[in-house]
């Protein structure tokens, strides 16, 4: 395994190629957020077009029997769905609105904490000029040229659309003698090797054994044997359990 | 200290702080976060920051770091009380803003109320030019709503309380409507807002103007005077807040844009809450008390005019004591 100085195995890990929006906290620790992009935005805003539109359409239809109060409450209520739907839905149900809940995501302050009822707000009025010139251009063009996704509403009132993380189970790590390397391994190597042994299960065997000899080239391993042997490193890593 | 003794040595702290959490983020919860909260919480953190910094596994990070995530949020959300912060902003809070924002307020009010005040002058002088500004079909049907011989709101017909619903859902509609969209333009770098408000002046300026020349003021000027108080400064208001945010686009100062943007929002969203406010109060008005047609012309007048000093004295004077109204 390569060393580029000697000083340098407790490094900290290099900055994520991924879109990871990282967030340091008053106790020192980086929190990571993964801000979602445009598409899956899109399509959160669409099912929550359509579940608007059927409210909607039932409402006006119970409504249309009540004569002119009832004229009055449908137009209080087409106000209140148009501008209120998704500010009620954000503020209530921890920034999922139903779309969002469907897809997976969810509204936060830039400082992960749950969206209240003025950010909520600004976003949402702000949402008209996403809208210009026509079907959300501007909110379109702000959301693929800014690092987080944001559109002009998210970037006004300091929010994020974010996914939503899910705890994943433990994995099972695959059975090997644990080896003890006689030298230190850098901070990306070991979390490296970690990985590989952690995602074993998830990756096919070829792809696994061809990660293996990567990973294992510059430690002289046969290439046959290598994935034999970073999971031996793997767990000699852990300790015993 | 390798990974599997760290883990089952913490797993049943990291374990009892979920579930901790699980009873937290309950939305109908009714326990108080225990007492030893936060310092769980630094403990987590704690433990995060050497599991991270000794190169334990991503499954592990990704585990503490989906807690930390959670009682982060637990921890640091803004809980507010409700009512008493509503009641704050109504005595003080709102007032104190309006005047806080003075300049974009001049602004606004001088935009809005000369293209009222110009094209009311314009077309009372040259009647036509209504047709340039509004539709035939749209000028007739206003002229027939403030026809004192036969309009609706006219002594002969007496309106129904339903219709009086319905009046209201629309004004409350289109007004915050107009309002909203108010605000928004002034991300244009108010450009939108300066449009809106002198748009909506030069209207509002076209009818009262054509409806005065053509004899129907009588009916037209005691049915606006009670809620034009509450209507007309929260339009003012709404581009205000709309010219805030654009100014501080436009001269950003010492700050980046973004983060100028972002603290004029959060000062101009309250003038727009309280606009809110006034607007659901000119609609009440004007489908309840301007549309009654069984009272003399001139107790509008004069409630009209109770209604323009009480809202200019309240937004001049409320809060001004330095004592939290509470």
């Amino acid at each position: 395994m390569p060393h580029d100085s000697a000083n340098d195995w407790n490094a900290a890990l290099p900055p994520p190629l991924d879109t990871r929006y990282t967030l340091e906290t008053p106790e020192g620790i980086d929190l990571s957020l993964r801000p979602a992009g445009l598409v899956v935005r899109v399509l959160a805003f669409g099912i929550d077009l359509l579940i608007r539109g059927a409210l909607l359409g039932v409402l006006l239809l119970l409504l249309g029997g009540l004569g002119q109060v009832g004229a009055g409450l449908s137009t209080l209520l087409l106000f209140l769905v148009s501008w209120c739907y998704m500010v009620l839905f954000e503020v209530l149900n921890q920034g999922r609105s139903p779309g969002k809940l469907l897809m997976g995501l969810q509204v936060v302050h830039d400082d992960a904490t749950p969206i209240g009822w003025s950010a909520s707000l600004i976003r949402n009025l702000l949402r008209v000029v996403d809208l210009l010139p026509f079907g959300y251009c501007l909110g379109a063009l702000s959301c693929l040229q800014h690092p987080a996704f944001k559109r002009l509403g998210d970037l006004a009132a300091g929010t994020l659309v974010t996914y939503r993380e899910r705890p994943s189970s433990q994995p099972a790590l695959p059975a090997a003698d644990p080896i003890i390397l006689p030298f230190a391994l850098t901070l990306a190597e070991q979390r490296a090797i970690l990985g590989l042994a952690e995602r074993q299960g998830r990756l096919s065997s070829y792809r696994a054994r061809e990660l293996a000899a990567m990973l294992a080239s510059p430690s002289q391993v046969a290439p046959e044997h290598a994935l034999q042997h970073l999971n031996g490193v793997a767990r000699g890593l852990l300790g015993p359990t | 200290m390798k990974q599997s003794l760290f883990e089952s040595r913490h797993q049943a702290e990291w374990q009892a702080f979920g579930s901790v959490l699980d009873d937290l983020e309950q939305p109908s919860r009714k326990s108080a976060s225990p007492s030893d909260f936060s310092a769980r919480y630094r403990r987590l953190c704690n433990h995060l920051a050497l599991a991270a910094d000794r190169g334990y596994s991503s499954h592990l990070v990704d585990t503490l770091q989906h807690l930390a995530m959670r009682g982060h949020q637990q921890l640091y959300r803004h809980r507010g009380r409700f009512l008493a912060d509503l009641l704050g902003f109504i005595l003080a809070g709102f007032p104190r803003q309006v005047r806080a924002q003075w300049p974009f307020v001049a602004v606004a009010a001088g935009v809005f109320c000369i293209g009222l005040a110009l094209s009311a002058a314009l077309v009372y002088r040259y009647p036509n030019l209504i047709y340039a500004l509004v539709s035939p079909e749209q000028v007739a049907s206003t002229e027939s709503m403030y026809n004192p011989d036969h309009s609706r709101l006219g002594p002969a017909v007496v309106r129904l309380a339903g219709e009086d619903w319905m009046m209201f859902g629309y004004y409350v509609m289109n007004n915050i409507g107009i309002a909203f969209q108010m605000f928004a333009g002034g991300l244009l770098l108010g450009v939108g807002s300066l449009f809106y408000l002198l748009f909506n002046g030069v209207m509002i300026g076209a009818v009262a103007g054509h409806l005065t020349e053509v004899g129907y003021g009588g009916t037209f000027w005691s049915f606006v005077v009670g809620h034009s108080a509450f209507e007309l400064t929260a339009l003012v208001l709404a581009g205000a807040a709309g010219l805030r945010l654009g100014w501080a686009l436009i001269a950003p100062g010492q700050l980046t844009r973004g983060k100028a943007v972002r603290d004029a929002a959060k000062i101009s969203i309250q003038l727009v809450y309280g606009v809110v406010l006034l607007l659901l109060i000119a609609a009440f008005i004007e489908a309840y008390w301007s549309s009654k047609s069984d009272i003399a012309a001139s107790w509008k007048y004069v409630i009209g005019a109770i209604l323009w000093l009480a809202i200019i004295a309240y937004l001049v004077l409320a809060g001004r004591s330095t004592h939290a109204p509470d």
